[in-house]
C-alpha cells in the first residue's frame, strides 16, 4: 500500500548556462561569498496526493517530463521530499531503461548479486538463479559483461532480477517497451503474479494499450500535477488521448471486450 | 480483463472536451495547488507552456476522505526516505553479508577483465610498486636514511599505506559508481563501502605475499614475529571501514571531495614515515624533527604511522633489533647514531638511545586499536545518518 500525501519534489541541477564556467568567475564568487548561480531548482512534482492499495496496479501516464519518472522515484525513496511524504508498507524496487546495475560485470553474476542484495539467502538465490535466467530469456549473454546486451536484453534482465521477489511495490518505468513482444507478454504474466502475491504495481508508459490491458487504476500527470485519478482506466485513457489530439478508443474496446471477458 | 469501475467514472468530464486546455482560475478546496510556503523564491518551475496547469483543478478519485497521514500511520504504513533505526539497519547489513563478499570478489575478478594478463596484474601492480620505488630510493638515490634494511623497510611502509590509500580514494566514489544498483534495488546502502573494503583487503593479502617474498630474498628471517600481522591488518581493516563510510557519504553529495582526497593523501603519506622514519628524524641531530619533539610524537600517533610502525616491527627483525631500547642505554653508541644517521657501520645503533619522545610498541597497539574503534564507529553512524539521501541526483 502506498500513501502519497501532499508530495513536493524539487531537483537541484548544477551546471546549467547561466555560469560563465571559467575559474576566475568561481573564485570571485567565493570571495563575494554567493551561492552558486548555477544551482537551478526544478519543482518537479507539484503537490500530489493519492492512495494505491495492494493489489492495484496504477498506470503513470503523461508527456515527457510531466514528472512520472519522478514520482515513481519519490515512491521508491530515492528522492527527497520538499515537503509532503510518501507512505509505504514495504520495499519498494524501481524498474527503468537507465538502470544498468553493474555493467563490468556478467549477467550471473548481477542475478546472484541482485537477489542478495534484495535480501535473499545464498541458497535462495541458488535456487532463483536458473529461473532468473530462463525468464530473462538472454541465452548465452548471460555470461558475458552486461555493457555488451542490447537494451532490450539489459532491461529484460533488470526485470527478470527484480521481479523475482514478490516486492511489497514495484515500480516498472519504461523498461518493459524495449522488449520484445514475446518478452512484453512474459512480464504482463508477471506482474499480474506479483499483483495477486498483494503487492502494488506502478507502471509507467507510453504505450497506452499496455496500461490499459495492465492497470486497474490510471494517475494523469500535467507538469507535476494530477489532472485525473481514478479507477475508470478507458475514461481517462481517452481523455488523455484527446488532449493529446488522438482519436479516443479505449471505452469502445472496453466495452466490446468486456462481456467476452466475463 | 475485467476492471473494476467505481463511483469515479468521470463521465460527466467527457462532455466538455475542451475542459483541460482552457485557463481556469478554481482553486482546488484542499489548497494543494498552491506554491508552498517552504520553498524560497528561488526555485524556477521549468514551465514552458505557461502558467495555465496551476490553476487546473485536479480530478483526483485515488484521495479518500480523511486525514492521509492518518490513514498512513492506521495501516502501518512507515515513511519512505527516512533514516531506519540504527538496530535493524545494523542487522539488515549482516543479513546482506553474503552480498558484501559476493560483491567484493566480483568487482575484484571484473577490474582486470579488459587488461591481457588478467589476473596476473594482482600480483604485478604491488610488484612493480615496489619496483619503482626500489629503482629510485635503493638504487638511484642509494640512501637508508638512518634505517637498516632500507628497501624492506620502504616497501612494507608503500603497501601497508597503499591499503588506506586506496581505500581512500576508491569509498569517495562508491556511491556514485553504484548508482545504477542503488537506484534499482532496495538494500542497505552500508554494504557498498564494506564491499570496498574487503576488494582492498583482498588486494592487501595478495600484496603481502609478495611483500613476504621481497623480503626474505632481502635477508629479513621468518620470525614467529610475522604472526603479529594478522592483528595489525584487523585493525588497520576496522580503521579503514570506518573511513570508508565517512568518505562514502562525503564523496556522494560532494565531488570536490575527489578533486581534492589524492592531494590530502599524497601529504598524508609523507607525513606518516612512508619513506623515511619519522624516528630518524626526531632522534639525529641534523634531523627536522629534532627540535619537536611534541610533532614528532603526534605524527607518530597518527593512524596510518601507527599501522606501518607496528607492521615493520612485525616483519623486519633488523627494524625491530634497531628501536630504540632495544639495547641497554650507551651514550657513546647513541650518540654515533645521532651523529651519523646515514652512516652504514652506525645505522643500528639507534637501539642504544632512549626512546624518550618516542611512543613504545605497546602504547602503539593501544593507539592501534582505540583509532580502528573510534573511526568504525564514528563513521558508521555518520554513514548511516545520511541512510535516506544516497542515490539522488
Amino acid at each position: 500500500m502506498v500513501v502519497v500525501e501532499d508530495l513536493h519534489v524539487v531537483y537541484r541541477v548544477y551546471g546549467t548556462n547561466a555560469d560563465r564556467g571559467t575559474a576566475a568567475s568561481a573564485l570571485l564568487r567565493m570571495v563575494k561569498r554567493q551561492r552558486r548561480p548555477s544551482i537551478r531548482e526544478v519543482h518537479a512534482i507539484r503537490g500530489m496526493s493519492f492512495v494505491a492499495y495492494r493489489g492495484d496496479a496504477v498506470g503513470v501516464i503523461g508527456r515527457n517530463g510531466s514528472g512520472k519518472s519522478t514520482l515513481l522515484r519519490a515512491v521508491a525513496g530515492l528522492l527527497p521530499a520538499e515537503q509532503g511524504a510518501v507512505y509505504t508498507d514495504g520495499n519498494a524496487a524501481l524498474l527503468g531503461v537507465n538502470a544498468a546495475l553493474l555493467e563490468d560485470l556478467t549477467g550471473e553474476r548481477n542475478v546472484v548479486l541482485g537477489c542478495l542484495a534484495m535480501g535473499m539467502t545464498k541458497q535462495e538465490t541458488t535456487e532463483a538463479k536458473p529461473r532468473i535466467v530462463d525468464f530473462s530469456g538472454v541465452g548465452d549473454f548471460i555470461n558475458l559483461p552486461m555493457k555488451v546486451y542490447s537494451t532490450g536484453m539489459g532491461s529484460r534482465l533488470r526485470f527478470a532480477i527484480a521481479s523475482a521477489k514478490s516486492h511489497d511495490i514495484l515500480l516498472v518505468d519504461e523498461a518493459l517497451a524495449t522488449g520484445d513482444a514475446e518478452f512484453q507478454r512474459k512480464s504482463h504474466d508477471r506482474i499480474d503474479e506479483l499483483r495477486a502475491q498483494a503487492g502494488t504495481v506502478f507502471l509507467v508508459a507510453h504505450q497506452l494499450s499496455e496500461i490499459y490491458e495492465t492497470c486497474n487504476r490510471v494517475i494523469w500527470l500535467e507538469k507535476g500535477q494530477i489532472v485525473k485519478a481514478g479507477d475508470d482506466v478507458p475514461g481517462i485513457l481517452d481523455d488523455y488521448l484527446e488532449a493529446s489530439g488522438s482519436e479516443r478508443r479505449f471505452r469502445e474496446l472496453a466495452e466490446t471486450a468486456a462481456p467476452a471477458g466475463d | 480483463m475485467v476492471h473494476f469501475q467505481g463511483d469515479s467514472c468521470p463521465i460527466q468530464l467527457t462532455g466538455c472536451p475542451g475542459h483541460f486546455r482552457r485557463k481556469l482560475t478554481v482553486v482546488n478546496d484542499r489548497g494543494r495547488l498552491s506554491a508552498p510556503g517552504k520553498l524560497s523564491g528561488a526555485v524556477v518551475v521549468e514551465d514552458g507552456a505557461g502558467t495555465a496547469t496551476d490553476d487546473r483543478p485536479e480530478d483526483n478519485h485515488l484521495i479518500p476522505p480523511g486525514s492521509l497521514r492518518d490513514l498512513a500511520l492506521g495501516h502501518g504504513l512507515k515513511q519512505t526516505a527516512v533514516v531506519p533505526p540504527l538496530r535493524s539497519y545494523i542487522a539488515e547489513i549482516w543479513q546482506r553479508r553474503h552480498f558484501v563478499t559476493g560483491f567484493a570478489t566480483a568487482r575484484n575478478i571484473a577490474m582486470y577483465t579488459e587488461a591481457r594478463l588478467g589476473q596476473l596484474w594482482q600480483v604485478l601492480t604491488p610488484l612493480l610498486n615496489a619496483g619503482v620505488y626500489y629503482l629510485i630510493f635503493g638504487i638511484l638515490l642509494g640512501t637508508n636514511r638512518g634505517v637498516p634494511d632500507y628497501v624492506s623497510f620502504l616497501v612494507t611502509g608503500v603497501f601497508v599505506f597503499n591499503f588506506t590509500q586506496r581505500t581512500f580514494i576508491t569509498c569517495s566514489t562508491v556511491i556514485r559508481e553504484t548508482l545504477p544498483l542503488i537506484r534499482a534495488l532496495p538494500f542497505p546502502r552500508g554494504c557498498l563501502p564494506l564491499g570496498y573494503v574487503l576488494i582492498e583487503l583482498q588486494q592487501l593479502v595478495l600484496s603481502f605475499v609478495v611483500l613476504f617474498v621481497i623480503v626474505v630474498i632481502a635477508g629479513e628471517p621468518v620470525t614467529p614475529y610475522w604472526l603479529f600481522i594478522i592483528p595489525v591488518m584487523m585493525l588497520q581493516s576496522i580503521f579503514n571501514i570506518g573511513c570508508g563510510f565517512i568518505l562514502a557519504r562525503w564523496g556522494a553529495s560532494i565531488d570536490d571531495v575527489s578533486q581534492l582526497l589524492p592531494f590530502i593523501v599524497r601529504t598524508w603519506m609523507y607525513t606518516s614515515g612512508v619513506l623515511f622514519s619519522l624516528q630518524t628524524l626526531s632522534l639525529t641531530f641534523s634531523g627536522k624533527l629534532h627540535d619537536h619533539p611534541t610533532l614528532a610524537y603526534l605524527l607518530q600517533i597518527n593512524p596510518a604511522a601507527v599501522y606501518i610502525t607496528l607492521v615493520r616491527w612485525a616483519l623486519l627483525a633488523e627494524y625491530r633489533d634497531a628501536l630504540p631500547g632495544a639495547q641497554p642505554y650507551n651514550h657513546a653508541k647513541c650518540l654515533l647514531y645521532r651523529t651519523f644517521p646515514g652512516n652504514p657501520h652506525y645505522v643500528s645503533y639507534s637501539a642504544y638511545c632512549h626512546p624518550t619522545t618516542l611512543p613504545s610498541i605497546p602504547s602503539l597497539w593501544l593507539w592501534g586499536t582505540g583509532w580502528a574503534l573510534v573511526v568504525a564507529i564514528v563513521g558508521f553512524l555518520f554513514f548511516w545518518r545520511a541512510e535516506a539521501r544516497y542515490g539522488r541526483g
